[in-house]
């Protein structure tokens, strides 16, 4: 049942190229006066991302009185600057499958990702991360995970094996898919965001997420701050459902995170995780507003 | 209505020998109407004295609006001590940024978050209202209508127009009109260009004939090449608004902190020297100024 490398291989091959125009656009705002028009020809160049791109400035969210019907109205109307970040939110969720055979829950899935994405970006924020670098740490998280999307997709009766072995044994799935896969998604998603040409520090902050391997220190903020949020939401998760059911050992395991963490994290964060959680308590509020920037398709944001 | 500009500095406050004549204090501008309904426009450092002369008569109501939530704009709020008593009512308007899908209580506290600042904004005493924009949303204050209006800066940006017993006064915020992002020789080029004469109709549609604007014009025609897309007005673009417009009078604001008295006294010289000016009486926002009307 372990897969090759081999087979990885085509599996990433066969995961739609990221939209091309994502990766520009990535590119493109990473230097911080980027031209305008540059930024709207290729928005206007992918017809998705460009009504994507409408329909969210057209909703409620911004509550505009006219109508916007083109990527030039919008940038006129709005800004170029805020142009710049609703595509980037929008432009790097439309890329995966939407469900699977597997049995991988995908709303948990979206959830899980959403909240990291969120976690990262409020700590990068916390630690004066640049406002144009703190999309990079939103999409950290919301990738950080996509590794999982692909097993489920492409090997969904070996992934579903993996999923019960996870649960029956009550251990990490990414330890779960190393032993009967070879491989953990953790790999796999490395691979797919290199095949998309993501940032470097983008790359190794999914590739690092469960492990930061050796060299510690060398890990770039991005890494560090993915691998944080990915434990904070993991810790928040433990001890809501500590309190729903009174189950001592879901703090037990909740501290034992907190416990465990690395030592880079510990000093890149500054707080223990059960600090970092007080910290977060509107985190719902939060990850309900950046619901509107994932799924469009769902109608309008009501708020 | 009487308005009183509070605050006509931009970026930063500049207390100073040098800044003695024109003022030091950020963003802010007070209106009380005839019946006395307090409307504040911006909290910049202009608003804590504007607090302090409040609190001598509590209780204190009044609506701020924030045009926006960059520094100069929100800083003096922390302030403004009608905020920490109770029996006070605040009313506080502004636009929910949608890029960083915050709203403004959340954007207001975590200004207050206690690295930054001793008092929460749980603290805070007084009945506060917060209230998220949406653009040509009329507000009633008493006996005056507030609406706003989006105009181009970095970030989302409401100016305001406030309209009481046939009055009517307009402020920008921050605002830098529109450029065309293309050269005329691209193809897009024309079609923009239609677009921006476009958004710039609206604006000049909405404050046709007001009264008296205080408008944004952080620099001049010669400093302005270098700060194309930084969000901010010219006293060029000033005058152009105040010429499609026809505004009564136009009071040049958001003074660039570098500028001494003597500076902004030379330059608004030169610029009443020019000789396209149309009939608006213009004047240098001062701190302290109040304009009956
Ligand atoms: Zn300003
Ligand atoms: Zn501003």
């Amino acid at each position: 049942m372990p897969i090759n490398r081999d087979q990885l291989i085509e599996m990433v091959d066969k995961i739609p190229t990221f939209q091309e125009s994502v990766h520009r656009i990535l590119a493109l705002t990473t230097s911080p006066d980027c031209a305008a028009k540059d930024l709207v020809q290729v928005i206007e160049h992918d017809p998705i991302l460009t009504i994507k791109v409408l329909k969210l400035v057209n909703s409620a969210y911004f509550g505009l009185s006219q109508e916007v019907t083109s990527v030039n109205h919008s940038v006129v109307y709005v800004g170029i600057n805020t142009i710049k970040n609703v595509a980037i939110s929008v432009a790097t969720t439309g890329a995966l499958p939407k469900n699977n055979k597997a049995g991988l829950n995908m709303n948990r899935f979206w959830a899980h990702s959403l909240a990291v994405g969120v976690i990262a970006k409020l700590l990068a924020e916390n630690k004066g991360v640049g406002k144009n670098e703190q999309a990079n740490y939103f999409v950290g998280g919301l990738l950080h995970d996509i590794g999982k999307v692909l097993f489920a997709h492409f090997i969904p009766a070996e992934y579903q094996a993996v999923l019960h072995k996870a649960e029956s044994e009550n251990i990490s799935l990414h330890l779960a898919e190393k032993e009967l896969l070879g491989f953990d998604h953790s790999e796999i998603g490395a691979m797919v965001a290199q095949k998309w040409q993501l940032p470097a520090d983008l790359i190794d902050s999914i590739k690092s997420h469960h492990r930061l391997g050796k060299q510690d220190s060398q890990h770039c903020p991005l890494s560090l701050a993915i691998y944080a949020a990915n434990q904070t939401a993991h810790y928040i998760e433990l001890t809501k459902e500590a309190s729903e059911s009174e189950a001592e050992n879901l703090l037990a395991q909740a501290a034992k995170i907190d416990h465990e963490l690395p030592e880079a994290v510990k000093e890149w964060l500054g707080w223990p995780l059960s600090e970092v959680c007080k910290w977060l308590s509107n985190l719902d509020d939060e990850i309900e507003k950046a619901l509107a920037f994932i799924d469009l398709s769902e109608g309008e944001p009501t708020s | 209505m009487i308005i009183n500009l509070r605050g006509v500095r931009g970026s930063i406050p500049v207390p100073g020998k040098d800044t003695v004549k024109y003022g030091g204090n950020t963003t802010c501008i007070e209106i009380t109407t005839d019946e006395g309904d307090k409307i504040i426009i911006d909290g910049g450092s202009g608003i804590r004295p504007l607090g302090n002369e409040l609190m001598k008569q509590l209780p204190v109501s009044c609506s701020i609006f924030i045009t926006h939530t960059h520094w100069d704009h929100i800083q003096g709020l922390p302030f403004f001590l009608p905020l920490f008593v109770p029996g006070n009512n605040i009313d506080i308007y502004g636009s929910f940024d949608p890029v960083y899908m915050k709203d403004l209580k959340t954007i207001l506290a975590q200004q207050m978050e206690y690295c930054y600042f001793p008092v929460r904004e749980s603290e805070l005493n007084a009945n506060i209202s917060y209230n998220n924009l949406k653009e040509g949303e009329a507000i009633t204050v008493g006996s005056a209508i507030v609406t706003p209006l989006l105009i181009n800066h970095p970030v989302l940006n409401f100016g305001y127009k406030v309209e009481s017993n046939g009055k009517s006064f307009f402020f920008t915020g921050d605002y830098e009109p529109p450029l065309n992002i293309y050269e005329p020789e691209d193809e897009a080029y024309a079609e923009y260009q239609r677009l921006v004469d476009q958004q710039k109709k609206i604006l000049t549609d909405f404050i046709q004939g007001v009264d008296v604007v205080v408008a944004d014009c952080q620099y001049t025609r010669d400093e302005y090449p270098s700060k194309k897309g930084w969000g901010h007005g010219t006293h060029d673009s000033c005058i152009e608004m105040a010429r499609d417009a026809n505004l009564g009078a136009l009071y040049f604001t958001h003074h660039d902190p570098t500028r001494t008295d003597q500076e902004l006294d030379s330059i608004y010289d030169d610029v009443m020297s020019r000789s396209d000016l149309p009939p608006t009486k213009f004047f240098i926002a001062m701190e302290g100024t109040e304009i009956k009307l």
